[in-house]
């Protein structure tokens, strides 16, 4: 897991190549640096020509979301309907999907202002409880003091592989029979959410954390200061970058998510995730096909804001120590 | 907007009760006696994470292990389970296109990310041209799923093409294509969303990895006259082979896990199902939670081996610490 190379094994293959080279006869390019240039010149722009294309490819699917999401119904479906790339021959435009879909009332709504709001109220608990306690015991598993630590460790990193799809049955019955939570309420979904949440958290945060310096904890140990000091003075404050990167993650895995929605949601408009409904009216053929772009659209608008504008940190997180070794 | 109030209710109460409880957790672990403070701190500060791994996924794990065993009615049935899945036709095409797309979406999303990283490495505009691809990873396969109905659009022979691909095989001179309804390249065209949605991934990783290899290492290998390809091949491969094997693995298991896209746009008919939608159609639709239990007990031995693999490697980092 290591992404920083490993020097030896780099130096070697260097090594390889010059030795295998001083074999090679000599060709053009080793007597004119002037011809080398012109060609690295060129491949480079076949690269970036190569770039554009896959840039243009990736991009195509959602640019053509977003136009058709603002094109009339008719231009959409029916016998007038064409390509959304027609928009740009005759710019006939409309917001009115967005009114539609996102209005709480009316024959076209999908209603998904309401289900927008479940989303935002199930994504911020669950963020902020999967934070606070993966960091308390990935503190625990870096500088805590006890025996079995590092098997412990290794177990709870692999727990990160036992699919949703296992834990769900057993799960939907302890929470709806034993624990009696009510249905129709968001408690199902925050607990759901945050027991799958803490594997992948507490591994990335651990990384962070056991990285922090010794002596800045034995310094304050000096000073009198315990471990609940130490963790909401030093290691909170010192992990922030870990911290956000995991809470975009977790943010955008949550939004994103339908499979513990539908599970646990109960399908309600009450607690069910706009994923959900956007699922419901994907999934019904019909003649309201031309609101899915706009519904759609409302759907991603929020985690690629998230994820567009915190990217940076997104990354530099996930390269802390999660994969440097 | 009235719904507003009491959902705003509901978040506040959640997050206040779990501030309390985190906050009688610390007081308790401060105020404890010398004697027990060290143990206390531990238990204190691991149970909650603890309790609730133990409740949501080991004892789940643990309880469908069993259920894997049963048939609709609750009672013990043997292997029936199994012998269902590894001989009925559609089962089978089931475990078919889960080891296809296992197969194909890592490969692929690593190969085009790679591809893209090196490409772009010190080009102009980098962060752009990374954001576009990066893109899609932050977008729901339930979204992705609706993008890419509205990219294989199909509409018959001579009428208006509303769908790019199609648009584009017309204009070639093609007949249109429902690319979602024939097996089994239908399977094909599904993978493509999830390679459309983890390239961005593989390229963000990768890219980073390149950065960290050595300049001079390339420097070296360019002044000893390897050409773009050998420099690629000799050093840089080399140089990032950890992020490779954590970007494929990564990759591996979100594919193996993949439900959303198929649920979307196939709902798994036409011969697309994969064993994570299979799971949720034969536990939570048929009422056959047994048969369900047996597809995801398979998918947890078919991601085994990749987090053993993980787990030894993570292991012997941390005995060179």
């Amino acid at each position: 897991m290591t992404v920083m190379p490993a020097p030896d094994e780099a130096a070697n293959s260097s090594r390889t190549q010059s030795r295998k080279d001083k074999g090679r006869p000599a060709t053009p390019e080793d007597s004119a640096p002037i011809m080398r240039r012109v060609k690295t010149k060129l491949t480079s722009r076949w690269a970036t020509a190569a770039a554009v294309i896959i840039a243009t490819i990736w991009t195509v699917p959602t640019f053509g979301l977003l136009v058709s999401s603002i094109r009339p119904a008719a231009k959409q479906v029916g016998p007038r309907s064409d390509g959304w790339w027609n928009f740009f021959a005759d710019w006939d435009f409309t917001f009115k999907h967005y009114v539609d879909v996102t209005a709480a009332a009316g024959s076209q709504s999908a209603n998904l202002s309401q289900y927008f709001v479940n989303s935002l109220a199930i994504v911020i608990p669950v963020t902020v409880f999967v934070l606070v306690l993966a960091s308390m015991a990935a503190y625990i598993f870096a500088w805590g003091n006890f025996r079995g630590r590092e098997a412990t460790f290794i177990f709870v990193f692999a727990l990160q592989i036992i699919p949703l799809q296992m834990a769900l049955i057993p799960l939907l019955s302890l929470f709806t029979q034993v624990l009696k939570l009510p249905p129709g309420s968001y408690a199902q979904l925050w607990i759901a959410h945050t027991m799958f949440g803490l594997p992948l958290g507490i591994f990335l945060l651990h990384n962070f954390i056991s990285e922090i310096p010794g002596e800045v904890i034995e310094a304050a140990k000096v000073d009198g200061a315990g471990h609940t000091t130490i963790f909401w003075r030093i290691i909170l404050p010192l992990s922030v970058p870990a911290l956000a990167s995991l809470a975009i993650f977790q943010f955008l895995w949550v939004w994103n998510d339908l499979l513990v929605a539908l599970v646990f949601s109960g399908g309600t408009a009450d607690v069910a995730p706009i994923t959900q409904r956007l699922a419901e009216i994907s999934g019904t053929r019909g003649n309201r096909d031309f609101l899915n772009p706009a519904a759609a659209f409302v759907s991603i608008i929020v985690p690629l804001a998230v994820f567009l504008g915190l990217q940076r940190f997104f990354v530099r997180g996930l390269l802390a120590g999660g994969l440097k070794g | 907007m009235e719904f507003l109030g009491g959902k705003f209710l509901q978040v506040f109460i959640a997050l206040a009760v779990f501030a309390a409880l985190i906050g009688l957790i610390m007081l308790i672990v401060d105020r404890a006696p010398k004697s027990v403070k060290d143990k206390l701190t531990i238990v204190g500060f691991l149970a909650p994470a603890a309790i609730l791994m133990l409740v949501g996924l080991v004892y789940p794990a643990v309880q469908t292990s069993f259920l894997a065993f049963t048939n609709a009615s609750g009672q013990p049935n043997g292997v029936d389970n199994f012998v269902w899945m590894f001989t009925q036709p559609e089962a089978l095409a089931t475990l078919r296109n889960t080891v296809i797309w296992t197969v194909l979406v890592p490969l692929l999303s690593t190969v085009f990310g790679l591809a893209y990283a090196v490409f772009i490495d010190k080009a102009r505009g980098e962060n752009a041209l990374k954001a576009l691809v990066f893109m899609p990873v932050g977008i729901s396969m339930v979204g992705a799923g609706i993008i890419w109905k509205l990219v294989y659009d199909y509409r018959g022979p001579g009428i208006e093409q509303t769908g790019v691909v199609n648009a584009v095989r017309v204009a070639l001179g093609m007949d249109p294509k429902q690319f979602l309804l024939d097996a089994p390249e239908n399977t094909i065209f599904l993978i493509i969303v999830m390679v459309w949605i983890q390239t961005g991934f593989a390229m963000v990783i990768l890219s980073a990895a390149i950065k960290g290899v050595p300049v001079e290492l390339v420097e070296a290998s360019r002044l000893d006259g390897a050409n773009p390809w050998q420099q690629f091949r000799n050093v840089t491969v080399p140089g990032i082979r950890g992020a490779l094997v954590v970007v494929l693995t990564t990759i591996t298991i979100a594919t193996l896990k993949v439900f959303d896209i198929v649920r979307t746009m196939t709902a798994g008919n036409y011969d697309t199902s994969v064993i994570a939608n299979e799971m949720y159609t034969q536990a939570f639709r048929a009422g056959e939670p047994g048969r369900g239990a047996a597809l995801a007990l398979v998918l947890f031995l078919l991601v085994l081996p990749i987090v053993v693999y993980n787990a030894r490697v993570l292991r012997q980092q941390r005995e060179i610490r």
